[in-house]
């Protein structure tokens, strides 16, 4: 079909939206100016554009007219572009030859005067008739698939986002860069609003991820590079020297407690030690030491190695280098979770310079039977029970001057479950919780707050902490109860900031190398807040868990399961189809300048150096399967040699000029 | 065979195009052989009453340049098109404006104010100013008006090829004579040098492009293996039309763009504009705030004069609004 013809037979169909725009633009008037247009052959306005009969009206009519390209004046592309592509598909034409002029979103939706509206719906219309007047027919492009999976994070939406991928039947690689899958999750106590322990139902996961046969655990190891598209990456992984060899550990747990060397366990919140070597927790997966060469005398004194004598079948290697793993996958799913705003930056708290001002996260550790002090609430500086607790919400969330915008979610949840199960232990004890709000939108979780009060009394006080400091053994909080308009002052023996969250350390380099954005907040941007929640704008890489924003388990589970869908929809097919609106690189024209090829947010530029009677010559290549169509390298390229699909930059002016017609 | 004839014109040009076409040497004399020269300010005095009465028509080719400054420039302008079966834009200031139409960023009134009232050296107490006409006891003397704006050859008269260069070079030069004598000739409109932008000969190292800051010719002692561009030093090359065997990079000196915009390109300045804020400091730019941008974009000291140089007549923008 030579759809390029020198005189196109363009059709416009303009919609009435019901009243969306037929109440403010008049559709008659506009079809029937766009009927004067050189190169239209059609122009006809119909209530509902996109209903069934709707679209029979246009296969029909451009069969009838023999229509070769259309425009429709309708909506946003983002909603109807596709259903009408696929609409004018069906009546034999290309898709890529049917564009579509926004005069709702635009145009009706933003304006009253119905005489301006309709002269304005029309310049839209116009402009983009000559723009299909010049559209080339265009096919998909073709990509192969790798059916392999890379999940970024070892959490709770990591482990669920491998196990679904997995199950589905399909290898996945789940990269963990500490020793241990299990995440944040593995160090709670206790889940709201079930008070399930959270070890009872996350370690049978983990031991199920780490025996799948379709799942390949990289722990200790972080994506060091990442290449390729859609379909096709390639992700290089480094994996971190263990100085252990897994291979042939039992993980008997001979080598640690021998170890002379004791520093902060960061599985404990830094309430008990560990060993320079170690495994983060008893019920680790992989449960294989590694050595932690910043505090291990033999790396820092050249000394001890009694891990060595120790180890009865010779695993542990001091030489162990780290090694760089390369593997193909098809899609990734980054799940890299949160961590603790920095207690020390809430300094009003007295946080990070009060040992008895702690977080959330240490506070569960108080709490858990597998924690420190066998789930006894106990003071951090000296080891006497706790009597009076002050939970501070928000601490450093929702605060727009000094700390996080946004709300952090999960605390007003987890504080209700910190003050019941603090009431659960200590029986005469109090717990007074200060709040601006308590949020408790999800299944369950407001009857779960209704008994935190009601049946536990904890206390609730409605304003903000203005200030934490130590009197003698004591913490005293300072705030106000803004329902009484009262100044209040609480002696208490322990206080829990439920510290704001925030994006996992690494995350802005891992964006670079994903080549995904992140929001204002350091959150990865997902491809469309409410459609598209769990892709990223680029194709092939998927969202799950908390590194997209806060969430709690459940939300971070469906979100994994939500992700894991897409890969499996996606290996579904042997090959992609992919839109072909992309760049194009002039060879006439390119001088390899070499501006373009770092510009690239995709890599799918790349410099082709021919060497010809002694002479080099260098070019920019392009990398049809990777290119997304952006447009970054033809506004940057100074001779013209890159441009869009369809000569945009040219087709501009021409759409310009009708509208100053 | 006939002779054909040729001519050659100047107008608000600083006559280095004129010197240009001897710039071939001893290969004037092949042409010359070839072609009768009826018009040629620089080295002959052909009158311009000589040249109404000529047939139209009568010329073959005509070799124009100067960009169109007065209204005796766009007068002979007119004339020479008439007169002339092709007439070829010769040179930058006829392509494109040149460094004459940079006095787009003023207008008349503000350039007659400087050069006859404010610059140091002059004292004009009477405020006298050039007149378009004036009586003296001979009569009335008439001299040309002097235009707000600077305009192009093609802006004023159809134009049917173009020689790119300030000045063109003598490759080039002989390249399109050869074309016009042998009736070898490309499509009408077409600039008469190749079409790639200058990288394309340009022997440097080149590497992938990102540009951590920019330094002005004087400031560095540049590395004559390496890309300007690689080096902070802003050259046009990649924005610029090949063909004058790379002179200036030969020289260590990078381009600055007389060869005009690509094919492909709407707007020369536009493009080099855009193409260098893509890459400046590309690498690092999640730590650029908009201060350290400033700063950055600070260094470029005179934008128009980097970027449009050559072109601001021809550009988009053309000229500067003043109100």
């Amino acid at each position: 079909m030579d759809t390029n013809s020198s005189s196109p037979r363009v059709g416009v169909f303009v919609c009435h939206c019901g009243s969306n725009i037929a109440g403010t633009v008049d559709v008659e008037k506009v079809a029937q100016e766009i009927s004067k247009m050189e190169g239209v052959a059609y122009a006809g306005s119909y209530i509902y554009m996109c209903s069934d009969p709707g679209q029979k009206l246009m296969r029909e009519t451009i069969e009838k007219e023999k229509l070769d390209r259309i425009v429709v004046a309708a909506c946003s592309p983002t909603l109807h572009e596709k259903t009408f592509r696929i609409n004018s598909k069906n009546a034999g034409l290309n898709p890529y030859q049917c564009e579509i002029s926004n005069i709702r979103e635009h145009c009706s939706w933003v304006h009253e005067d119905k005489a301006k509206a309709t002269e304005k719906a029309i310049k839209i219309t116009k402009s983009i008739v000559e723009k299909v007047k010049n559209d080339s027919s265009l096919t998909d492009i073709e990509v192969p698939i790798t059916k392999k999976a890379v999940v970024i994070g070892g959490g709770v939406a990591g482990i669920q986002a491998a196990l679904d991928i997995a199950n589905g039947g399909y290898k996945t690689y789940l990269v963990e860069r500490d020793s241990s899958i299990g995440g944040k999750m593995a160090k709670l106590s206790e889940t709201f609003p079930t008070l399930d322990c959270s070890q009872c139902i996350l370690t049978p996961k983990m031991v199920e991820a780490a025996n799948h046969p379709n799942i390949e655990l990289l722990t200790y190891s972080e994506v060091e590079n990442v290449s390729g598209y859609l379909g096709n990456f390639k992700v290089k992984i480094k994996k971190k020297p263990t100085s252990v060899k897994w291979d042939i550990c039992t993980g008997c747990g001979d080598c640690y407690p021998k170890c002379p060397v004791k520093v902060p366990s960061e599985f404990q919140e830094g309430l008990a030690k560990r060993t320079a070597i170690y495994t983060p927790f008893p019920q680790a997966v992989p449960n294989k030491p590694v050595i932690d060469r910043e505090n291990c005398l033999y790396y820092q004194k050249g000394i001890c190695k009694i891990c060595e004598k120790i180890c009865k079948i010779g695993a542990i290697d001091f030489e162990m280098q780290e090694e760089i793993v390369e593997v193909d996958a098809g899609a990734i799913v980054v799940a890299t979770g949160y961590q603790e705003y920095p207690l020390q930056n809430l300094s009003d708290y007295g946080g990070g310079r009060y040992p008895n001002v702690i977080s959330g996260l240490k506070f569960e550790r108080l709490l858990s039977a597998s924690g420190p002090t066998g789930g006894q609430v106990l003071r951090p500086s000296d080891g006497k029970p706790v009597k009076d607790v002050v939970f501070v919400q928000c601490a450093g969330s929702r605060d727009i001057e000094e700390h996080k915008p946004y709300c952090s979610k999960i605390c007003c949840m987890y504080t209700a479950k910190h003050a019941m199960l603090f009431k659960h232990k200590v029986h005469d004890g109090n717990a007074y919780v200060f709040y601006i709000d308590v949020r408790t939108a999800g299944k369950d979780y407001e009857e779960f707050y209704y008994r935190t009060t009601e049946e536990d009394h904890a206390l609730y006080t409605r304003g903000k902490v203005s200030k934490i400091f130590e009197d003698g053994d004591k913490v005293v909080v300072w705030g106000v109860d803004t329902l009484t308009g009262k100044k209040v002052e609480i002696r208490a023996d322990l206080a829990v900031l439920a510290t704001a969250i925030e994006p996992s350390s690494g995350i802005m380099e891992l964006k670079q190398k994903l080549k995904v954005s992140v929001d204002e907040n350091g959150f990865l941007k997902e491809a469309h807040p409410k459609l598209r929640p769990v892709e990223s704008m680029t194709s092939g890489i998927f969202f799950a868990g908390a590194a997209q924003g806060p969430k709690d388990i459940p939300e971070s589970v469906s979100q994994a399961g939500a992700a894991a869908s897409k890969v499996l929809s996606m290996f579904s097919a042997d090959f992609l189809h992919k839109e072909p609106l992309i760049c194009e690189i002039n060879e006439d024209v390119c001088s390899g300048c070499g501006i373009c090829i770092m510009l690239c947010p995709y890599g799918a530029l790349e410099a082709e150096i021919t060497t010809k009677d002694n002479k080099e010559t260098k070019r920019s290549k392009l990398n049809e399967a990777l290119c997304q169509g952006c447009g970054t390298c033809s506004s940057a390229c100074p001779s013209g040699a890159a441009t869009m699909r369809n000569d945009i930059s040219k087709n501009m002016f021409k759409m310009i000029e009708v509208i100053l017609e | 065979m006939s002779k054909a004839n040729i001519a050659f014109y100047w107008a608000a040009s600083c006559g280095g195009c004129e010197i240009a076409v001897l710039d071939i040497n001893e290969k004037i004399l092949d042409i010359i052989e070839k072609a009768n020269i009826l018009m040629w300010p620089v080295a002959m005095d052909t009158k311009y009453e000589d040249l109404k009465k000529m047939k139209d028509k009568s010329i073959d080719v005509c070799f124009f340049n100067g960009a169109i400054r007065t209204s005796e420039n766009e007068e002979l302008a007119h004339l020479l098109r008439k007169k002339s079966k092709i007439l070829v834009a010769f040179g930058s200031c006829a392509h494109e404006g040149c460094i004459p139409a940079l006095a787009n960023l003023f207008n008349k009134k503000l350039i007659f104010d400087r050069a006859y009232q404010e610059t140091e050296t002059t004292v004009n107490k009477e405020n006298t100013l050039p007149m378009t006409s004036f009586d003296v006891k001979e009569g009335e003397i008439h001299i040309p008006e002097f235009y707000d704006t600077v305009k192009t050859l093609d802006q004023v008269v159809e134009v049917d090829y173009y020689l790119p260069g300030c000045p063109p070079t003598p490759n080039i030069v002989e390249d399109a004579f050869n074309k016009f004598l042998t009736g070898d000739l490309p499509p009408k409109g077409a600039v008469l040098a190749p079409v790639k932008a200058l990288c394309d000969e340009c022997p440097r190292k080149k590497k992938d492009k990102t540009i951590e800051t920019i330094y002005r010719v004087y400031e560095k002692e540049a590395d004559p293996e390496k890309c300007f561009l690689d080096q902070g030093i802003i050259c046009m090359g990649p924005a610029t039309r090949s063909g004058c065997g790379h002179q200036c990079i030969k020289g260590n000196m990078p381009c600055t763009g007389c060869f005009g915009k690509t094919p492909e390109v709407n707007d020369q300045g536009a493009k080099m504009i855009s193409a260098l804020a893509s890459v400046l400091a590309v690498e690092n730019e999640i730590e650029l705030d908009e201060k350290k941008v400033e700063e950055l974009i600070s260094k470029i000291k005179d934008p128009v004069g980097t970027f449009y140089r050559y072109s601001l007549a021809s550009s988009f923008i053309k000229r500067k609004v003043i109100k």
